[in-house]
């Protein structure tokens, strides 16, 4: 068990989504950069289905209330246990009764919006319609379907195996897949059904300028900030089903891309879909961030896949090797 | 090319050009013209939406069900779930030739034979106006009508689930008096609360919980509409019907 001792706004218990009950209106929720918490799980040694904890608001602070080995992944953080330093995206290990501290780091313009704790064994809530992450809305899954607070005890469930041993690390995909640009964080966009239903200058600046992250984008969905997109006539469409990465134009012009916890179904115009192989790194781009769009299609958007699931891949074969005999 | 194809770089002839060119029989210029698949689109490497032509209304809603039905018995889908006039299909994985899939669902959208679903009726009472229907005005606005009227309108006719979706539980209804159809809002309300009955454009619903909504909310009722822990977790299914009653109407 580990023990919340500290933790800010809307850390939330998440695994891989909750895929398959669209058809009773439940997204997929989910962890909002799915290769941190992979990675982190890899890490500890747990199966692709662990829950870890997504951290949107630093410091936190935990207790391992038993020996654990854990992970921390995803934003640039500072993190100590028991006063000394833990690398990040590296095995470590905790005794019974440590505190480990996740902070801001403070040196430096950090990377990243979102870290992840990953814990040998994974966050051993209920699983709710196939899935352990916590959907807010609606509260399914999770802790109570709630995100966690001071107090909070999360249940651990009994690790797979044994760990690669302790100071092991990854090399994090914003390293290894990195994607600009003019120095701008991009994401690659396929285009959707309404996108030739726009103006020619409003589709140049789609795709040319930079866009805005406002402060009014979380978990359900990042709203951008830039030049007005004008439809060539106004559309009122019969809701459909949505996906993460959907990019939505409300009549007022200001681009909307529904994120984990967004809803399964709207009838906004959608110009384009953000690529499920880059959601991670919007995920990642914090409130006044600047962020671009680039045009892919179908051949360029999996082989993006290809490439992060080349990246996950790679890692599990390189830990195996470091994992003890007895995990065999 | 289809004239009636607003979109033709986005269907089959663009992006999608890899998928295409696996075919030698047809391949060229004109392949995908040959193929125009109107209607189908994409919703990047997670799903694929297909729309059916022409108006809403329950006899397409019922070809709907039936090609969910078919595309869900299919290995690369996930899920196949009926929209409004239309239907999502997720991957389990994304093929990598999509061309395929896509003539394959052309084919079984041309031949779905409508599928009359038994359904249970709900009687929900609804509050128009006041506190739980803060844009009962913009409707009021948009109509010309008054409050009454919109609530009898609304409240006339025995609407049938289409499909579900926006939210756990939540139904999209068929069967709204066009006369009170009103835009969705400009910008989305951050949160609207549970129970709230709202019109975005030709439709009408009611939230199953409180979150954000881009629909103009005229009204609210009580009713439990989701229970995760309960089998099948929703209260109501495509080919259930909803019906409101007047409870009282707040100027």
């Amino acid at each position: 068990m580990i023990r919340l001792l500290a933790c800010g706004a809307l850390a939330t218990v998440q695994d891989r989504g909750r895929l398959g009950a669209l058809r009773w209106g439940v997204g997929v929720a989910g962890a909002m950069d799915a290769p941190a918490l992979a990675g982190g799980n890899l890490l500890v040694g747990n199966p692709d289905d662990a829950a870890g904890i997504e951290i949107q608001v630093l410091p936190l602070e935990a207790r391992f209330e038993s020996e654990a080995v854990f992970a921390v992944t995803g934003a640039d953080c500072t993190a100590v246990l028991d006063g000394v330093p833990v690398l990040p995206w590296t095995v470590a290990r905790a005794r019974a009764g440590a505190t480990l501290r996740l902070d801001r780091p403070a040196a430096f313009r950090p990377w990243g919006a979102r870290t992840y704790l990953c814990v040998a064994g994974g966050i051993d809530v209920p699983v709710v319609l196939g899935s352990r992450a916590t959907q807010l809305r609606g509260a399914i899954g999770g802790l109570e379907g709630r995100s966690l607070q001071a107090g909070d005890a999360l249940p651990l469930g009994r690790p797979a195996g044994d760990p690669p041993p302790p100071g092991t690390g990854l090399v994090p995909p914003v390293l290894a897949l990195p994607l600009a640009v003019g120095g701008v964080p991009a994401l690659r966009v396929l285009p959707a059904a309404e996108h030739d239903r726009y103006t020619t200058d409003s589709l140049a600046a789609f795709w040319g300028e930079p866009w805005r992250v406002t402060p009014q984008s979380d978990r359900y969905g990042f709203r951008l900030a830039g030049s007005t997109l004008v439809p060539l006539a106004p559309m009122e469409l019969r809701s459909h089903g949505i996906v993460p990465g959907v990019i939505q134009v409300p009549h007022g012009g200001q681009p909307i891309i529904q994120m984990c916890d967004a809803q399964p179904s709207g009838g906004y115009p959608k110009i384009g879909t953000v690529i499920e192989a880059d959601l991670w790194r919007l995920a990642q781009a914090p409130i006044g961030a600047r962020i671009r769009f680039v045009e892919t299609d179908w051949d360029g958007a999996l082989a993006a896949r290809d490439a992060i699931d080349g990246w996950l891949e790679a890692a599990r074969r390189d830990l195996s090797c470091l994992r003890p005999r007895s995990a065999a | 090319m289809n004239g009636l194809n607003p979109n033709p770089r986005h269907t089959w002839a663009g992006p999608l050009h890899g998928a295409v060119s696996d075919r030698p029989a047809i391949a060229g210029p004109d392949a995908a013209a040959k193929r125009p698949h109107d209607g189908i689109s994409l919703l990047g490497t997670t799903a694929l939406l297909f729309e059916a032509p022409g108006e809403t209304g329950l006899e397409v809603q019922r070809r709907i069900w039936s090609l969910a039905r078919e595309a869900e018995t299919w290995p690369e889908v996930r899920e196949a779930v009926p929209g409004v006039n239309n239907l999502l299909v997720t991957w389990r994985e994304p093929p990598r030739r999509l061309a395929p899939l896509a003539d394959r669902l052309a084919a079984a959208w041309e031949a779905a034979p409508p599928l009359a679903l038994e359904g249970r009726t709900v009687e929900l009472p609804v509050v128009y106006g006041g506190e739980g229907g803060p844009h009962m005005a913009d409707v009021v606005a948009h109509t010309g009508l008054s409050p009454e009227e919109i609530a009898e309108i609304h409240a006339a006719p025995l609407y049938p689930v289409y499909a579900l979706g926006s939210h756990p539980g939540y139904c999209y209804l068929g069967g709204m008096d066009p006369r009170i159809a009103t835009p969705r809002r400009k910008v989305p309300v951050l949160r609207i609360p549970g129970g709230a009955v709202s019109i975005g454009g030709s439709q009408t619903g009611v939230s199953a919980s409180p979150g954000p909504s881009g629909w103009n909310t005229i009204g609210s009722t009580e009713m439990s509409f989701f229970d995760a822990a309960r089998t099948p977790p929703a209260l109501l299914q495509p080919g259930d019907s909803l019906r409101f009653r007047i409870a009282g109407v707040v100027r």
